[in-house]
């Protein structure tokens, strides 16, 4: 099969990503002003909703996730379908280094983020010049390597049962010390911060000349071969790029359980990131962050009713592809064909 | 040591077998459609319960037939009903379907049947050790390996000689043209579908007997039937029988000398192939750009 059957064709493409390439208008600031402020308020609202803290942090976490992927899947168009295997390498890190080498939280973020981003760029030079289904198909096999590694090597990893006995570690500041192992608010708003922080540097490199030929490889990789754009290498950036960003969401992510699970390395885990993403809308910046609420919020209450929660997350797999394939975030902005 | 190397390259071989089988399936789908069928686990999990809930009245040998026939009949409503609407569109579309489809496989089927192991059982004709000498060669297990080796060559044969197979092969390499040539490339889809979940669901008959029926034993095959694909070179059925026998040897030869490394050891040899020749064993040039 040729690549022309890969790409879609060039009628049914979108327009050029909005998030970066709008000029900013007041809607979006107020959109932007309210989100954030929703976030920064979060932990007095949830709770009279029926949420708690730790759901909240929890949702930020893979929200990030979702977003570091969509970095690299909404963004490049690549379709890595292994990203978990990532997140969970984060996650190991961080809990690694918190339980071998020293009780300090930003010492297990930077292990973490290293540890996941460094396999990342390995084995993206590795499958870089794959293409499309190819591309996704050796991610997700790839992906699996470092599952059956956590799950077998038990003596170091704790196998199925995961990586225990390390727990955050307050932060010291100075002189002052902010105690985010047992006050969960105050972990919501380091986490935060970690977003932020992310979320910041991804806006920018989205904005940089580098971001603009990300977004050409996306609309047409052949015309932006032709234009003497270096593509794999610009691929293997963009995938090593948004490895990071996973690891570093993973390394949150074992902080917020003091726990990192084999699971979290697993590809169905790349497959609930993927649709977190799908879920917002690819398209959008913030997209996957939105997708990520919903899901997260939706597994944990169905979870909680019914044993068959995995064939309603199944159904609304089908049913977001069948029906709403640009997302909410796509679905609000007009339209919903593709 | 001969014994237990002679005993583990049989597993290897029929594990491999397996693996071959699921891989043709993915492997003519992904050929044609550009579409993979996160759910193919699922179709073998479904042809292996159905051949469960039918042996009593038609007995295994007629499960062997009527199973896999039921379980390509639903991938054929499944194809009309949800992959079809997704053709030309991102292929991340049909992953996702595929994938929550086959949530609601393994899900459906815990539901229908529990989440006990359920047995299939086989006639005792096949139940017997061969000799005593190689007491691990049962008769089921050679027969399994004969089935998978008449069926592959019943399938290269269906895609050499016969009008439809000519058309699945064409449209592998080029559709458009195909479709301009006047032939109906929904249709061949569909009948390019159904088979390739006919052989899922016969190989969900077959590890039945064997293995027994668990609701999560599809998903366990699905990543080596992808490096069998992926070792072999896409776009060459030829390259997936190839793959699929190769990663079930190593791993049956691995499971002698180092137990815990008998599945690592495909990722392995798919790394080692995409580092020396990224198409793959018997890939075509250019099917990866």
């Amino acid at each position: 099969m040729s690549s022309g059957a890969v790409d879609p064709p060039p009628a049914a493409q979108a327009p050029l990503v909005r998030a970066s390439a709008q000029p900013v208008t007041h809607r979006r600031l107020l959109a932007l002003a309210v989100m954030w402020a929703l976030l920064l308020l979060a932990p007095y609202w949830m709770p009279s909703l029926g949420g708690y803290t730790a759901l909240g942090t929890r949702v930020l976490t893979l929200g990030l996730a979702a977003m570091s992927v969509n970095f690299l899947l909404g963004f490049t168009g690549v379709l890595s379908f292994g990203h978990a295997a990532y997140f969970g390498l984060g996650a190991y890190g961080a809990g690694f280094a918190l339980k071998f080498l020293a009780p300090s939280t930003p010492l297990a973020l930077v292990c973490g983020t290293l540890l996941g981003g460094v396999f990342g760029a390995l084995l993206g030079a590795l499958v870089v010049r794959l293409r499309g289904v190819y591309f996704a198909m050796v991610t997700i096999a790839f992906g699996q390597v470092f599952y059956y590694v956590a799950f077998q090597w038990s003596s170091v990893t704790g196998g199925d049962d995961g990586l225990r006995g390390f727990s955050r570690q307050p932060l010291h500041i100075g002189a002052t010390t902010i105690d985010i192992l047992s006050d969960p608010n105050a972990f919501y708003y380091f986490v935060l911060l970690c977003l932020a922080l992310a979320v910041g540097l991804m806006g920018f490199i989205l904005r940089s000349p580098f971001g603009r030929t990300m977004i050409a490889i996306r609309e047409n990789r052949r015309r932006a071969q032709f234009l003497g754009i270096p593509v794999d290498r610009h691929i293997w950036i963009a995938f090593t790029l948004s490895c990071f960003f996973m690891a570093f969401a993973g390394s949150i992510y074992a902080l917020v359980n003091n726990f990192a699970d084999p699971r979290g390395l697993h590809y169905t885990q790349s497959g609930d990131f993927v649709m977190m993403a799908v879920m917002g809308g690819m398209r959008s910046f913030w997209g996957p962050l939105l997708g990520a609420v919903i899901f997260v919020v939706l597994q944990d209450y169905l979870s909680s009713i019914t044993i068959n929660w995995m064939s309603f997350v199944g159904m609304l797999f089908v049913a977001i592809v069948l029906f709403f394939p640009r997302g909410l975030l796509g679905f609000v902005r007009g339209g919903n064909s593709e | 040591m001969t014994q237990l190397l002679l005993y583990n390259v049989t597993n290897g071989l029929i594990i491999g077998a397996f693996y071959v089988l699921m891989a043709l399936g993915l492997s003519l789908i992904l050929n044609l459609s550009n579409v993979i069928n996160f759910a193919h686990g699922g179709f073998l999990v479904i042809g292996g319960y159905i051949a469960f809930a039918i042996t009593p009245y038609v007995g295994f040998w007629g499960a062997l037939i009527v199973a896999p026939t039921l379980t390509a009949l639903i991938g054929l409503a499944v194809e009309r009903g949800l992959i079809r609407p997704l053709y030309g569109r991102d292929p991340l579309y049909s992953l996702l379907l595929t994938f929550g489809l086959a949530f609601i496989i393994e899900d459906g089927t815990r539901f229908i049947w529990g989440a006990q192991g359920k047995p299939v059982t086989i006639p005792a004709v096949l139940a017997q050790p061969l000799s005593t000498e190689l007491f691990f060669l049962t008769g089921y297990r050679v027969f399994m390996v004969a089935t998978v080796a008449v069926v592959v060559g019943l399938l290269f044969a269906l895609l050499r000689y016969t009008r439809l197979g000519i058309r699945i092969r064409a449209g592998t390499l080029d559709l458009e043209t195909v479709s301009a040539l006047g032939i109906n490339v929904g249709r061949l889809r569909a009948l390019n579908f159904g088979l390739g979940i006919f052989l899922a669901g016969l190989s969900g008959v077959l590890a039945a007997g064997q293995l027994g029926l668990e609701p999560t034993m599809g998903a366990g095959v699905l990543m080596p039937s992808f490096i069998a694909i992926i070792v072999g070179g896409v776009g060459s059925l030829t390259g997936t029988l190839l793959g699929g026998l190769l990663i079930g040897l190593a791993s049956g030869v691995t499971a002698v000398f180092l137990p815990a490394a008998s599945e690592a050891i495909m990722y392995v040899l798919m790394a080692v192939v995409l580092l020396i020749r990224p198409r793959g064993l018997l890939g075509e040039e250019g099917m990866l750009t």
